[in-house]
């Protein structure tokens, strides 16, 4: 059985205790996969994927999470909260230099902050309540916020708000500035070489502000388009590390079982990324609510987890992923029920109107739930349409609400506040844009809890409000949660130490080591 | 022949310019744009950034003055800049152009001269077990994707003997030079321009031996028979030289798609080259980029069409250039 095997794998191989406590050795270079290829390297300009996770090496934020989501230090090394939460004060770690050898100071946070409301939607919305942010020294950096707002400390990640260089990027045209191909950070690797197409080289700061790190003398991030070729040469040993997503994931119980090879399913705690289907509410047989549930008990979930995704994840239960703050399983359930789906469509007078699916393009394994979820529904009585389109037909469509089901998964970073509330609020309804309420869910109360919820204290008060919130919303199903995913890490055991936080693979490899 | 080659400079310009004017409508009536894209990969699209993309990439702009800066860049041998990979079309182009041509160059090489080869042989013993080995070699890698012979390929090769490198140009962090460097490259090379060349060699072979096997039948080859030469001079200098005009016809216009025609194979073996730049483009919609490499496509096709007009000159004498 996969699931077994791969469940053993994960026992024996994961990041155990024995490696921990080792002694790390220096020197080595790792070879990793990264696809696709990056579109540049300047990760306060560009925040998909791939971005993070080269430059999550070149850059730093002032912070970094632990898997269970605690702050830790980083560029900042202590922090300070006023009693009536609204003043958060950052002590930066002094010693600090870029790349280039100039020292990283408060002048370089502040410039960072304004250049991140310009450039970087995510920070932009996390600084939404910030009412100013001053530098009384050059090592203090002081954020004062117009009302307390919850999930503030958890906004400083590397991928959320990197800092950049104030005297490599103030008064230039960000757009076109050279640095943006040479990336100039405080990381722990330098960027060195980028042959497009081919690969992208780091090598050790030897002036990396924490002592004796990184270990590693370079990293080589492979550029391979092809999911296949990219087992092949993980397979043939020409890479040690393929991140979370790099192989189709029937390939993971295959690779799993090669000799020196661990996997990981740790480092996604600060995304959780969340699968669900996006339920058209404006119209046609999906704005009833006895619909959505129908659909909800139609789709067999399990079956999902445990074929089309190995035995990797969770069945999701509501628009919380469990490892992020105020998750409550105490919403109601939605078991695999086909007779009760099929009840339910009947309730609602559904007469086999017809209803576009929308698949993700993102290769085989979200093609094959494309067709479960088709066989599901089509079972319970219900006539589907699969629309097939690239990712970027794909975002047009939802984005334009022409759709009826449509496959995604969206991180939710740590807080209800952050990634999961701009999936349900109606502010957040508008055509052209892909990732907030493209469902067009409108419940006033949702919207006063979510509101009320992002500044309300103490901590206790959140998690009321998140825990009410779910439950309505599981109950009104908005949309159709399916699985938490979990994106297996697979990687030569001699590889140790390269996810110590709830960031992961994106959070650079500053303490990764080689057991040679 | 200096009128001619001015003639069809001409014409070949203004057609460029109808492909370019074409290929821009075209690329925009695929659904989605690249601020589109962007601010999905982001993982964020509040309007703000969708409008900030809009305005950075110039889509903000009506498109007929869009349609307008764009082909006042081509005509100035300006292909604009991709915002997506914050880099000049042109360099872009530049730095994926000899990986493809050393790919593509090396797989037009082996089928055709394979081709030629195998196609002279089944022509020449035509009804044989040797014409009917070839044929059926050359229709089975006719008949199967290149994807497929490229995966197969892989799984022999690399995983089962561990011969051949299964990715890339050359050995990353080798750091090699000269003449191992050479090798190197040769030994990344070999599968890519197999696989990619075993197509074209099919249409060559199979070509080349229709062609020779009409030819054979004509007058003035019974005439050099009756003369007394050689069978083997028969072939080269009467048969095989009269038979090569069809192929050269189509070697023309498969070189013509050299640039742009390798996508396939460049991805799967992850080969950084042009064909992978243009899939990836659109994929991202990255407009500029995408129109970029058409435009040289196109060139390409145009300059080769004109070569292979010449080459007919060279191979048949009797044809004349028409003023």
């Amino acid at each position: 059985m996969p699931k077994r095997v791969l469940l053993g794998v994960l026992l024996a191989c994961g990041l155990t205790a024995s490696a921990l406590a080792q002694e790390p050795k220096t020197g080595g270079v790792i070879n990793a996969v990264i696809q696709p290829e990056p579109p540049g390297l300047m990760l306060a300009m560009v925040q998909n994927g791939p971005v993070q996770m080269v430059s999550g090496n070149i850059f730093e934020g002032l912070l970094r999470y632990s898997p269970k989501l605690e702050p830790l230090p980083e560029l900042a090394e202590s922090w300070t909260v006023s009693e009536d939460a609204k003043t958060y004060t950052f002590k930066l770690k002094k010693g600090v230099t870029w790349h280039d050898g100039k020292p990283f100071t408060a002048a370089d946070v502040l410039f960072s902050i304004e250049m991140l409301k310009q450039t970087h939607a995510r920070a932009r919305n996390n600084l939404v309540q910030v009412d100013k942010v001053e530098a009384p020294d050059d090592y203090t950096v002081v954020f004062t916020l117009k009302q307390p707002f919850g999930p503030f400390l958890g906004i400083f990640e590397v991928g959320s708000m990197p800092m950049v260089p104030k005297h490599l990027y103030d008064g230039t045209d960000w757009k076109t500035n050279p640095y943006n191909n040479a990336p100039v950070g405080t990381g722990p690797f330098m960027f060195k070489e980028w042959q497009k197409g081919s690969f992208i080289r780091m090598v050790k700061n030897p002036n990396y502000h924490e002592k004796g790190k990184p270990y590693l003398d370079e990293v080589y991030w492979q550029v391979i388009p092809d999911a296949a070729a990219r087992s092949v040469a993980y397979e043939t040993g020409k890479v040690d590390v393929l991140p979370g997503g790099s192989v189709e994931n029937f390939d993971v119980p295959r690779l799993s079982k090669l000799k020196d090879t661990c996997v990981t399913g740790a480092g996604w705690e600060f995304f959780s990324p969340l699968a669900w289907l996006w339920l058209n509410n404006r119209q046609g047989p999906l704005a009833d609510k006895r619909v959505r549930q129908a659909i909800m008990y139609a789709i067999d979930r399990d079956f999902a987890k445990d074929v089309i995704w190995n035995g990797l994840g969770k069945v999701a239960t509501g628009p919380s992923a469990s490892t992020i703050k105020y998750y409550t399983a105490d919403v109601p359930k939605y078991p695999y029920d086909p007779a009760k789906a099929k009840a339910l469509l009947k309730e609602a007078g559904y007469k086999g109107e017809k209803i576009r699916l929308l698949p993700l393009a993102y290769g085989e394994t979200w093609q094959r739930w494309g067709e479960a979820v088709k066989q599901n529904l089509q079972d319970v009585g219900m006539t589907i349409e699969t629309i097939a389109t690239d990712v970027a037909g794909g975002n047009q469509k939802i984005g334009d609400w022409d759709y009826d089901i449509a496959f995604t998964y969206l991180y939710q970073y740590g807080d209800p506040a952050l990634g999961v509330g701009r999936n349900y609020v109606s502010s957040a309804i508008a055509k052209g844009q892909v990732f907030n309420n493209v469902e067009g869910y409108s419940n006033p109360e949702i919207d006063k809890l979510f509101a009320d919820g992002a500044v309300a204290t103490p901590d206790s008060k959140r998690k009321e409000i998140y825990e009410k919130a779910q439950k309505i919303l599981v109950e009104d199903v908005p949309v159709a949660w399916m699985l938490e995913l979990q994106f297996p890490t697979i990687m030569r055991c001699k590889v140790k130490n390269l996810i110590t936080t709830g960031i992961g693979v994106n959070d650079g490899f500053k303490d990764a080591w080689l057991d040679k | 022949m200096l009128s001619f080659v001015a003639q069809r400079v001409v014409k070949g310009v203004i057609v460029l310019l109808a492909i370019v004017v074409l290929n821009f409508f075209l690329i925009r009536l695929a659904p989605g744009d690249p601020a589109v894209v962007m601010a999905g990969e982001a993982g964020a699209s509040d309007q703000i950034f969708v409008k900030q993309l809009r305005e950075k990439f110039g889509l903000d702009k009506p498109l007929p003055e869009q349609l307008f800066i764009y082909v006042k860049g081509v005509v100035t041998l300006d292909l604009g800049f991709s915002f997506r990979q914050q880099a000049p079309v042109s360099k872009l182009i530049l730095e994926r152009l000899p990986a493809t041509l050393l790919l593509t160059l090396t797989a037009f090489a082996i089928s055709l001269m394979l081709g030629v080869l195998f196609g002279s042989f089944a022509a020449r013993f035509a009804g044989t077990f040797l014409d009917t080995g070839i044929t059926v070699f050359a229709l089975i890698f006719y008949a199967m994707p290149i994807f497929w012979v490229a995966l197969m390929g892989i799984l022999l090769f690399s995983v089962t003997f561990d011969w051949l490198p299964s990715f890339g140009y050359e050995t990353v962090g080798a750091n090699l030079t000269g003449l191992a460097h050479a090798v190197d490259v040769a030994k990344h090379l070999i599968m890519p321009a197999m696989t990619l060349g075993l197509f074209f060699m099919a249409t060559y072979t199979r070509m080349t031996r229709a062609s020779m096997l009409e030819v054979k039948r004509l007058d003035f080859v019974k005439t050099a028979r009756a003369k007394g030469l050689s069978d083997a001079v028969i072939q080269r200098r009467h048969v095989l030289r009269n038979a090569l005009l069809p192929v050269v016809t189509l070697a023309g216009v498969h070189s013509g798609t050299l640039i742009g025609g390798a996508v396939i194979t460049e991805t799967v073996f992850a080969w950084p080259g042009i064909g992978r730049l243009m899939y990836d483009a659109l994929l991202q919609r990255d407009y500029n980029l995408l129109l970029g490499v058409f435009v040289i496509c196109s060139a390409m096709v145009l300059i080769f069409n004109l070569i292979t007009d010449l080459v007919y000159r060279l191979v048949d004498p009797r044809i004349e250039f028409a003023s």
